[in-house]
């Protein structure tokens, strides 16, 4: 259907019904109790005796009694379970209970007030408008302390309204409509100074440089700039669109190490050899454009050194490789930080939805066939919270909750993730999302020709998420709830499933794919899918045609809207009857913005046929200036700023000694399992549909007693047994120095994989850059470093990058001026080809009787471990991933696998031996004999040999009689026999002069401790 | 629309199955899948088609409604999808089931079957209505109010009559089925609860250390009076090899014989539907 009219706008005569939905006498009411569970988790001195919980629904149009009626019994109750109250809205019937009524604000999307407004339309043939809420009625507190809760629990005052009694407004409030005003925005007379202070007051964040290069320009054309281009320029030219920084020319410099700083690699002795690197007479070394010089570079060596299955890479919304002969799978991962610091659950759920559309978008469409989330966040018993923050608890439970509402309706099973925990993150929290997709390889590549339609089809265009993109280029402050309540977006899966649906039925048409080239509506909104695709040839867009959730938006906010579930299609005019009626039939809005190619190649826009702006592609795509950026590393400052951002309020710092008895090695080894980066993630990972389309082959809990698996493992095509793994590596711990934190995190992920039987050929990886702001060239820095070590590490593993992303801004400023960095953050997140799912490896132990051993050397190194922060140490030297060794490593243990000599294999890295160890026993429930200082490598100190989290090693179960072919496939590669398997299920550690057996349900028991729901 | 194989012609006589899609619903394919592991010859159709033209439900012999959130799920699960299935799909689907077709409605399926009138059904011996019954029992929160995933050990009650699950028998440790959900938990009258026992209406239960959901008497599945339309929360359609089972690393050759509980439910009703004229 083309756009209907929005709902009804004349609300003056229009009565506004209550309908209320409880639980019947009776009944049972989980949701009540499970607020009251979470209630409890505040710590508030006094709370709740009880909680009931109803929905509320409030209907504004023309309804006679029998409608409502209808409405109440046949669609929002259920009449086994439920009732529904028709009324004007009750006081609670008792004293003592005070009531809470929390509404999503006006112009928020509220997907079950459209699920009623279409159900009651198919019901009744009558369009009307609704409006929902919930209700609580808290037993035994005060109105002062229900108000408490509902604020740090049940509602975000950001999206929600919060009422004390129950809500019924005289009418909605309902959009204006819009009349024509063309801004001119005088820049071309204005100063430094008023250029700078237009760039904030304006939201465009661009820099000094950026507005002086528009100044030129529109004095070159004898005008001013109106609203619209100027927004179409900062949206263009924002961090989060083109990645200014990491594009940019950089002059490198390296300072003395200090005494307690890591000292280690240096750039300068390698810079000569590196691509796009100049070495400067004053030993600088000048990078031209550092994503070109390092991520990119790497894959391109890579291509022309023979790897020959990367199909398109860094030019699309996901970089693709092959798969099999017939069919591409292609990997995008995203951040949501600065929404989801805001708004986690819509902040998360957007961002998992915005991911997805990026697969969606990919060639000619892939189908999303498996999601990844990795979270970092202040600890749950994070002290001090700075004003403008939300508890890192509820923080992680939205995400979760987002991530869980928005995944699972898409139908897409979130296979693989991680939680990272660091209080730095407090106002800052990381949300990445990443997606997989599925397609021919025959659909990899999408285009766009003059005279092509530009047909949007999908959600409706609103207010919500302007200025997302600059906003995300932005540092975050105390007041930016209040300044950018508007950059917040709440999704509808469901307008995004039904578009996925009708996308890949155009795609799959018998004589060809129904549009040419497509993208999603990101960051920017129209004004970046449609300016980008349109970047060569032009387009002439007609913005009043974009159907819209509520009137009243003017052309500006319509092209820069980032409303959800919005893809942008070329198609071509004959087939464009034909796309019509696949989204009528799959009742998917579209409509018709115009056509791509200008006579000029210019960017027209146009409202109701007049022109609002007029712009010169080319400008906008290319006139970016690119200043030098300078960047210093000061390993000394890395050290105490990393080391600051360590402290945890979790660890019992102080308590752990580097005492070698077993008993203190046990005590410590319980300590590590609990703690949270370590701790059971089964209480996020089973709310999460990880097994939606029937693919899973290796699922994200592993073994009888659901230990943590390192991988996820797919078998995306029916009828071959070809599979498809997915893992993650994260060493943020590792901070100090960023090029070994990158090359740890590297090889974490190749290990991850390779433990369930991936070939270590076959693997390609993306990276997501985390920074703390840039303009702090000791910040820019570390980012160099980590860049580089992206080049040598993929290099290396012969893992190309084939994707990335990255977000440079987040710091937080708080209410006193204290600015709180995150640590430098770099997510690694990897596929890659498992030849043979019959043969995949889990990482339970399978029996008794076999034998325990570690590959890979330890050579001491407890530097960033989390022993060290349960010590409250820096722990001395970071450990260094050797990149002759680690790839060897990785092949020489598929190779095993391929022989069939694994019985199970598991990643050793946060916890280090032991942690890794017990967690192979409990999850089997075999038990298990170990003897630490049999472990191979230079490392003397037991406790390291127990505690270190040093790269490229591994714990292998084989069985006894197949040692002697595995020390074969080993040759040249430490290794040896650090435990045997036994049948008691206990956890035997043998000390320096002593052992010490603990029951294995015991270890289970620490590691399933629950830290963050309480 | 996925169609995993292209409709044939001039071929052997086969059994045509539907899986009947909407949006939101998102398990169409695995369903497709099993359908086709079975034996079935497989056609999905989009739930607007047959509101416009019911007849076309008439030339099939297996039925799947497959889980997911139908349009989203947001006033309560299945709510939506159930009330259209009301207006215009009830008395086609009454009229398959009437021609002896086994219908299969897993997770979302059963909770919009529950809703429409088509599960349980009318007592034994009793009549379809012409205007679908108002729901006997409900699939609502689970206790934890929260979405979970999970495999649960089964139980087949021996008295059932449903085609999907009479008789099925598994070797210990393969008797798990997967489980995603977050509103699952079965709820009844203790009268209805009877009268389905007493007829063999329950057609699978959760073993009782594994009722996840808090459903009352550990029902996970229920069937009408035919033993025709199977409902169920689980997903047998996520079960249909071995490699999908959680702990398929650790099951010895004995254990992985032969086809997956999943499947086999299926082939069951494959094998009944022979028999259904088309």
């Amino acid at each position: 259907m083309p756009a209907t009219a929005p709902a009804p706008a004349t609300g003056s005569n229009l009565k506004v019904h209550r309908i209320e939905v409880r639980p019947r006498r009776g009944q049972a009411d989980p949701r009540g109790a499970a607020v009251l569970r979470q209630i409890e988790s505040l710590g508030l001195e006094r709370r709740p005796r009880r909680v009931d919980h109803a929905s509320i629904y409030l209907l504004e149009g023309d309804l006679t009694n029998d409608d409502i009626a209808r409405i109440a019994d046949e669609l929002l109750a259920d009449c086994v379970t439920q009732v529904a109250e028709l009324q004007t809205g009750q006081p609670p019937a008792r004293s003592g209970v005070s009531l809470i009524e929390v509404h999503p604000l006006p112009g928020v999307t509220d997907p079950a007030a459209e699920s009623v407004q279409l159900a009651i339309e198919a019901m009744l043939g009558k369009r009307i408008a609704v409006r929902t809420g919930q209700r609580y009625d808290l037993h035994g507190v005060d109105a002062k302390l229900a108000r408490t809760i509902a604020e740090r629990l049940l509602a975000n005052t950001v999206i929600h309204a919060i009422h004390d009694a129950p809500y019924i407004p005289a009418s909605f409030p309902h959009g204006h409509p819009y009349t024509l005003a063309i801004r001119e925005i005088a820049v071309r007379q204005l100063g430094d100074a008023e250029l700078e202070k237009m760039s904030r007051d304006a939201h465009l964040f661009l820099s000094l440089e950026e507005m002086k290069a528009i100044q030129t320009e529109y004095r070159r054309l004898g005008r001013e700039p109106r609203e619209i281009e100027l927004e179409t320029l900062a949206q263009t030219w924002s961090e989060h669109c083109v990645h200014k920084t990491l594009k940019s020319t950089i002059r490198y410099r390296e300072m003395p190490s200090g005494t307690d700083a890591p000292g280690g690699w240096s750039l300068l002795s390698s810079a000569a050899q590196r691509p796009h690197h100049d070495v400067q007479p004053d030993g600088t070394v000048v990078i031209r454009n550092l994503l070109k010089a390092t991520v990119a570079a790497a894959t391109h060596e890579l291509i022309a050194d023979g790897i020959d299955w990367c199909l398109s890479i860094f030019v699309d919304n996901a970089g693709v490789i092959a798969f099999d002969d017939e069919w591409a799978v292609c990997f995008k991962c995203e951040t949501h930080n600065h929404p989801s610091a805001i708004e986690p659950y819509g902040g998360a759920a957007t961002g998992i939805g915005g991911c997805i559309r990026d697969v969606m978008g990919t060639g000619l469409s892939a189908k999303p066939i498996a999601a990844t989330d990795v979270f970092c966040v202040a600890y749950p018993d994070v002290e001090e919270l700075p004003a403008g923050c939300l508890h890192p608890r509820r923080v992680l439970t939205q995400v979760v909750a987002g991530v869980r509402d928005y995944g699972n309706r898409m139908g897409i099973p979130t296979v693989n993730g991680a939680v990272w925990f660091n209080n730095h993150y407090i106002g800052n929290p990381m949300v990445y999302c990443g997606c997989i997709g599925l397609m021919p390889r025959s659909a990899i590549k999408g285009d766009v020709h003059a005279g092509d339609r530009i047909v949007a089809i999908g959600g409706r265009t609103g207010r919500d998420g302007i200025h997302g993109a600059t906003f995300s280029s932005a540092e975050l402050t105390d007041t930016h709830a209040d300044e950018f309540s508007h950059a917040v977006q709440i999704g509808n899966a469901i307008t995004e499933k039904k578009a996925l649906d009708c996308l890949l039925a155009a795609r799959d048409q018998p004589d060809g794919p129904l549009f040419r080239g497509l993208t999603d509506c990101g960051a920017g909104g129209f004004s970046s899918a449609v300016g980008e695709m349109g970047k060569s040839i032009g387009a002439d867009v007609h913005l009043d045609r974009a159907p819209l959730k509520y009137d009243g938006l003017s052309p500006v906010e319509v092209w820069i809207s980032e409303a959800q579930e919005r893809m942008v299609l070329a198609v071509p005019p004959e087939k464009f009857a034909r796309l019509q009626q696949l989204c009528d039939d799959h009742a998917v809005e579209w409509c018709d913005l115009g056509e791509f190619g200008t006579p000029t190649k210019e960017l027209v826009l146009r409202w109701h046929g007049v022109e609002v702006g007029r712009m010169d592609t080319h400008f906008l795509h290319e006139g970016l200036p690119t200043p030098t950026r300078e960047a210093v590393w000061d390993p000394a400052w890395s050290a105490i700023q990393r080391g600051e951002s360590r402290r945890s309020t979790l660890t019992t710092g102080g308590r752990f000694g580097l005492s070698e008895r077993a008993a203190d090695l046990a005590k410590a080894l319980e300590a590590l399992l609990a703690h949270p980066n370590i701790a059971s993630k089964a209480w996020i990972i089973r709310q999460y549909d990880h097994e939606v389309q029937g693919m899973s082959v290796v699922k994200p809990l592993v073994g009888p007693m659901a230990g943590p698996g390192d991988a996820a493992v797919l078998q995306p095509v029916a009828g071959s047994t070809r599979g498809l793994s997915i893992a993650n590596g994260l060493a943020t711990g590792l901070s100090a120095d960023p090029y070994l934190m990158v090359l740890a995190a590297i090889d974490e992920c190749v290990r991850n994989l390779v433990c369930v039987g991936t070939d270590p050929a076959r693997i390609a990886i993306l990276d997501n850059f985390c920074w703390p702001s840039c303009k702090d060239p000791r910040n820019l820095g570390s980012l160099v470093r980590a860049a580089e070590a992206c080049y040598d590490g993929a290099k290396a593993f012969r893992t190309p990058f084939i994707s990335g992303k990255d977000s440079l801004n987040n710091q937080f400023v708080t209410e006193n001026g204290t600015t709180i960095q995150i640590p430098p953050t770099l997510l690694i997140s990897g596929f890659g080809i498992v030849p043979d799912t019959q043969q995949c490896v889990t990482m339970d132990a399978k029996s008794a009787g076999s034998a325990l051993v570690l590959i890979g050397a330890t050579h001491g190194r407890l530097g960033g471990s989390h022993f060290a922060l349960l010590t409250g140490s820096q722990g001395g030297e970071l450990p260094i991933t050797d990149l002759t060794v680690a790839p060897k490593t990785a092949h020489a243990i598929h190779a095993a696998m391929r022989a069939g000599l694994v019985r199970s294999a598991h990643d050793l890295s946060e916890g280090g031996l032991l942690v890794a160890a017990a967690e192979m026993a409990f999850a089997g429930g075999v038990g298990l004999e170990i003897e630490p200082a049999n472990a191979p490598g230079p490392a003397t100190s037991l406790v390291a040999k127990c505690f270190a989290e040093e790269p490229s090693r591994y714990l292998v179960e084989i069985a006894s009689n197949d040692l002697a072919a595995l020390q074969k496939l080993l040759s040249g590669i430490p290794h040896s026999v650090v435990g045997h398997f036994v049948t008691k299920p206990v956890f035997v550690i043998k000390g320096a002069d002593e052992q010490i057996e603990i029951p294995l349900d015991r270890l289970r028991e620490r590691w399933s401790t629950d830290t963050v729901q309480g | 629309m996925h169609s995993p194989a292209n409709s044939s012609h001039g071929r052997l006589p086969q059994l045509d199955a539907l899986v009947i899609t909407a949006p939101g619903i998102n398990c169409d394919l695995e369903l497709c899948r099993a359908f086709e592991l079975a034996g079935a010859h497989v056609e999905t159709l989009h739930v607007q088609r047959l509101v416009r033209e019911p007849a076309l439900i008439d030339r099939f012999r297996l039925i799947g409604l497959p889980g997911g959130f139908s349009f989203g799920d947001d006033i309560a699960a299945g709510r939506v999808l159930a009330q259209l299935i009301r207006q215009s799909l009830y008395p086609a689907l009454v009229a398959a089931m009437q021609r002896g077709v086994p219908m299969i409605t897993p997770c979302n399926g059963f909770q919009i079957a529950v809703q429409s009138g088509l599960l349980p059904g009318p007592a034994a011996g009793g009549r379809w209505p012409d205007e679908p019954a108002s729901a006997s029992v409900a699939l609502t929160q689970n206790s934890a109010a929260c979405f979970s995933d999970v495999w649960t050990r089964f139980v087949i009650p021996a008295n059932t009559r449903c085609v999907w699950t009479r008789g099925l028998t598994c070797a210990t440790g393969t008797d798990v089925i997967p489980c995603a959900h977050g509103e699952g938990r079965f709820v009844t009258d203790d009268d209805t609860l009877a009268a389905l026992e007493a007829n063999g209406q329950i057609a699978i239960r959760y073993a009782p250390s594994d009722n996840f959901n808090g459903s009352q008497a550990c029902v996970a599945g229920v069937c009408d009076a035919s033993g025709l339309v199977f409902g169920l929360m689980p997903h047998p359609e996520r079960y249909t090899r071995w490699t999908q089972h959680p702990t398929w690393t650790r099951l010895d050759a004995s254990q992985r014989q032969g086809d997956t509980p999943g499947l086999r439910m299926f082939k069951a009703a494959v094998a009944h539907a022979v028999g259904v004229p088309a």
